[in-house]
């Protein structure tokens, strides 16, 4: 059965104040669909990592955040586009501490262990789309 | 631009953090801890950090920086009211911050920093 899109809205990452913004969206819905206080710290976490990736290596994107049903379960759905570089080595960016920006390199593969779908699809020079989902057990 | 307040109590310097916190915030409140350490001659530094929702790896390093050096200027920094659920996901996020002192609340991050202080005589 397909996953049916409940409600869509979208951020503008330009700044690391958006990113607080997109926080703040993620916390509400995450608060709608009943997600526990964990899992919610989770999702936003999630996010606060993809979206700082969005502004400081994807040149500012957009992320969409939406309420998803599959077969009577409900989850959030959140989706990083840029349009900066692309990942040559997705492999190599998926690994813990792997880090072009000086950080830890804890982002990418850190918000993939705080959701349950990870999707990562990047072309070099052309940008990068991340995909995570969060379902409410 | 936005500052968190450093309030002085004694030789120790207490920081409330009680809005959500973006990077140049951060940065920020990094470069004043420092200078107020430099220019008080505080021995320690409590940060409470009981109001945040989510500590991700970027604010994470940020205080694990901090500390570092707060101890190079001859301050330890204790961290205090992590929410159990932050500290779930910043431990599957890979982020332990290893080498910073803890404690459940102000009061009991006081009394730790009186015994450090008092270890360190």
């Amino acid at each position: 059965m397909a996953v049916r899109v409940v409600k869509t809205i979208r951020f503008g990452l330009q700044t690391d104040v958006d990113v607080v913004a997109a926080r703040r969206g993620v916390t509400a819905w995450a608060q709608e669909i009943g997600l526990s206080v964990l899992d919610r710290t989770k999702v936003v976490t999630a996010a606060s990592e993809l979206a700082r990736n969005t502004v400081v290596h994807g040149r500012g994107g957009v992320m969409a955040l939406e309420i998803v049903s599959d077969a009577g379960r409900d989850g959030l759905r959140l989706s990083f586009t840029d349009h900066g570089p692309g990942i040559p080595d997705i492999a190599l960016a998926l690994s813990d501490g792997y880090s072009t920006g000086g950080s830890l390199g804890l982002g990418l593969p850190g918000a993939r262990r705080l959701v349950n779908d990870f999707e990562l699809e990047s072309t070099v020079g052309i940008g990068t789309c991340v995909t995570i989902v969060r379902w409410k057990p | 631009m936005e500052r968190i307040p450093i309030i002085r109590m004694g030789r120790c310097l207490l920081v409330t953090i009680q809005v959500d916190m973006y990077d140049q915030l951060a940065m920020t409140l990094q470069h004043d801890l420092t200078e107020q350490i430099a220019r008080q001659g505080s021995g320690g530094v409590l940060v409470d950090i009981s109001a945040l929702e989510i500590v991700d790896s970027f604010i994470g390093r940020m205080i694990a920086n901090t500390a570092a050096m707060a101890r190079v200027l001859g301050a330890d920094t204790v961290l205090v009211g992590m929410q159990p659920a932050v500290a779930i996901t910043l431990v599957e996020l890979g982020l332990c911050l290893p080498g910073i002192l803890t404690a459940r609340n102000v009061e009991m991050g006081m009394a730790l920093l009186a015994r450090v202080a008092a270890s360190r005589v």
